[in-house]
């Protein structure tokens, strides 16, 4: 058993980048996540794993900071909330464009504007459908504990490097500041200079002796070639949506209706489906680990095993109750329901949600 | 001259110059006359007579010089508009003893990533910065730049840049050059053979600078011409360069080794 610590779910995430092997962080303080850069400056890990911790001028400068240390094949980290997540989006085209594998955490704030600092889930369609310009996706995993913070760390990596793409962890105000217990991972040593340049030939890290010089950059003048291009990375998010669908399912075997929910709306969810079963009602729950790739498929298969509505919860007017009527194609009901501003729904209302839009009338 | 004539005075005892061997074969793109070509050659032979062909790691802005690339043969990257210095600094703090460089134009540097430039000097990132300013937005067709001078007509100041509604021709370098953090500003020209002479041996100052790991940041503006731009034949431009933009932009050595020149 890993070491088992009480911790911010910010904290956690902290102390999972630098057992994860981070060679680099680069942030910009913002509420409901500074204690990530505050915990990592506190803990001096250039002492102790040699990672580098730095705060940038700007999120426009940190995600660009990203750009630069990933594409010379180091495993680069920032973190943020939605008001400088928004301002990363250019450098985020950029970094999918040129295929540099990065990890990006948002912590979710109240919106739209400076909002406030409270939970919300309401990025949903930044992350999921581009945020910066053109055709391109992030890879989103979407915690809902504290255990999750620092356990998704690691494999976000891990799918950053595999697919050379851009991975968002994309959290809310409530998991980065709530406390639970969590285990914490063996740390994964970084690599070495070495093992970098033999791991990773594409990187930009000097021109091998006697070999051929490599360039990262989103830029083809050529449309012929830039079509090319869009081409192979559509198989690629072809590829992933194959491979890395994640969700996880409570009673959904005997369901007559299933709550869709992620993240903090998911928890909330849990407690509403106990109160739905304890009235009789068969409810099951679907929580989508990686919001894209998407669990369509998984949601075709409910439908086809006689699931009669879905419900979308969330922090939100309303965002990923679109993939999930994209998913039904109008074959049963799809409603929503949804608190906005930092609001966190109860189990009550969703309960109430369920029973009076969903199988009411 | 006959053709044997020729091929007698090719020998290698009367080489007096030839392509620069960290240039790649690729034809430049820039402007009969830009300047750009030549700061190009400048980094590349410095690289080449330092050693550190296999050591470098360049930037490429947005800009005429977003290519350069595909000039430069060595490892590069390209950078969003502005943010090439962002770049540079997880680079070079990642890779502690490679050499790092950005090469950006004035709208790239002085106007958009301005925060970048003055962050980067201020913290004292080990990396050079190669400051290309021809006073205008070259690629975009010759708008106005930070850098355009007081009266010069540009695509967006088509009746010459009037000072109280569009701002002061903005001196970065003497900017920079007040921060503790950069050790290293120079600002050159590369319009004639001695100017070039002189580029380089500061460019190469500042590329050893980093070798050497100085305390400090290396700054080398290169005040050139934007012929296309200012819509002037390249020996024109030059000469209006020489005649408008030095007064302004002095060339020289504005503090060297960590020292302000008076
Ligand atoms: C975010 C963003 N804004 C605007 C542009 C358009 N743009 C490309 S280059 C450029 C200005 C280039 O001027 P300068 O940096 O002076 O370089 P030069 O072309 O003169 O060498 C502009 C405005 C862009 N590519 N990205
Ligand atoms: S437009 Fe100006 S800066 Fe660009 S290549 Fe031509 S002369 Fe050079």
């Amino acid at each position: 058993m890993g070491e088992l610590r009480l911790m911010k779910g910010n904290e956690a995430l902290a102390e999972a980048m630098i057992r994860a092997g981070a060679d680099g962080y680069f942030g910009y303080p913002i509420t409901p996540q500074s204690e990530v850069i505050e915990y990592l400056t506190a803990a001096k890990p250039h002492e102790s794993t040699g990672m580098v911790v730095l705060q940038a001028e700007s999120e426009v400068a940190s995600i660009n900071m990203l750009y630069g240390g990933g594409a010379t094949g180091k495993k680069v980290c920032t973190s943020s909330s939605s008001p400088g997540i928004s301002l990363m989006q250019e450098g985020l085209s950029y970094i999918a464009g040129a295929e540099i594998p990065v990890v990006v955490v948002n912590v979710v704030r109240g919106g739209p504007g400076l909002g406030d600092i409270q939970p919300s889930q309401s990025d949903y369609f930044q992350s999921t459908k581009g945020g910066g310009h053109g055709d391109y996706r992030l890879i989103v995993l979407a915690p809902s504990s504290v255990q999750e913070m620092s356990d998704f760390v690691p494999i976000a990596f891990d799918l950053a490097f595999k697919y050379r793409n851009p991975v968002m962890i994309q959290s809310d105000g409530a998991i980065g500041q709530m406390m639970e217990k969590v285990e914490l991972f063996e740390p994964i040593p970084r690599l070495t200079d070495k093992q970098v340049k033999d791991l990773y030939p594409w990187a930009t890290n000097g021109k091998p002796k006697g070999g051929q010089r490599r360039i990262m950059t989103s830029l083809d003048l050529d449309p012929a070639r830039l079509e090319r291009h869009n081409h192979h990375l559509q198989e690629k998010y072809h590829t992933i949506d194959e491979n890395e669908v994640r969700f996880e399912e409570f009673n959904c075997e005997d369901a007559d209706y299933v709550i869709v929910a992620y993240g903090s709306s998911a928890r909330i969810s849990q407690k509403a489906l106990q109160l739905l079963r304890a009235k009789g009602i068969k409810v099951g729950l679907l929580r989508p680990i990686t919001l894209w790739p998407y669990p369509t498929k998984k949601i075709q298969e409910l439908v086809k095993q006689g699931v009669k509505g879905f419900l979308s919860v969330e922090m939100s007017a309303g965002q990923m109750v679109e993939d999930v009527k994209l998913a039904v194609n109008g074959k049963v009901k799809v409603e929503f329901f949804g608190r906005v501003g930092g609001i966190i729904p109860s189990p009550e209302e969703v309960v109430d949600a369920l029973e009076h839009k969903l199988i009411g009338e | 001259m006959s053709e044997i004539a020729i091929q007698n005075i090719i020998k290698p005892e009367n080489l007096v110059y030839q392509k620069s061997r960290l240039m790649t074969e690729k034809p430049l793109s820039y402007c009969p006359g830009c300047g750009h070509g030549t700061a190009h050659r400048l980094i590349m032979e410095v690289i080449d007579e330092l050693g550190k062909e296999n050591d470098t790691i360049g930037v490429a802005p947005v800009g005429c010089s977003v290519l350069a690339y595909e000039f430069m043969d060595i490892d590069m990257q390209e950078a969003a508009h502005g943010r090439a210095p962002a770049l540079a600094t997880a680079i070079k703090r990642l890779w502690p003893d490679k050499v790092v460089f950005t090469y950006q134009g004035d709208g790239d540097l002085a106007a958009i990533g301005t925060a970048e430039t003055i962050h980067a000097c201020n913290r004292g990132e080990k990396i050079v910065i190669v400051f290309v300013n021809n006073g205008i937005y070259g690629m975009t067709g010759g708008q106005m730049a930070p850098t355009t001078l007081e009266g010069m007509k540009t695509s967006t100041s088509p009746y010459g840049r009037d000072v109280a509604l569009m701002g002061n021709p903005l001196k970065i370098t003497e900017l920079v050059a007040q921060l503790p953090g950069t050790y290293y500003v120079t600002r050159q020209s590369v319009h004639n053979p001695g100017a070039v002479r002189k580029a380089k041996k500061a460019i190469k100052k500042a590329f050893q600078n980093q070798i050497d790991n100085a305390p400090g940041l290396s700054f080398i503006e290169i005040v050139s011409n934007c012929n296309s731009g200012w819509k002037m034949t390249p020996v024109d431009a030059n000469n209006w360069m020489v005649d408008n933009m030095f007064p302004y932009y002095p060339i020289g050595d504005i503090k060297v080794d960590g020292e302000l020149i008076k």
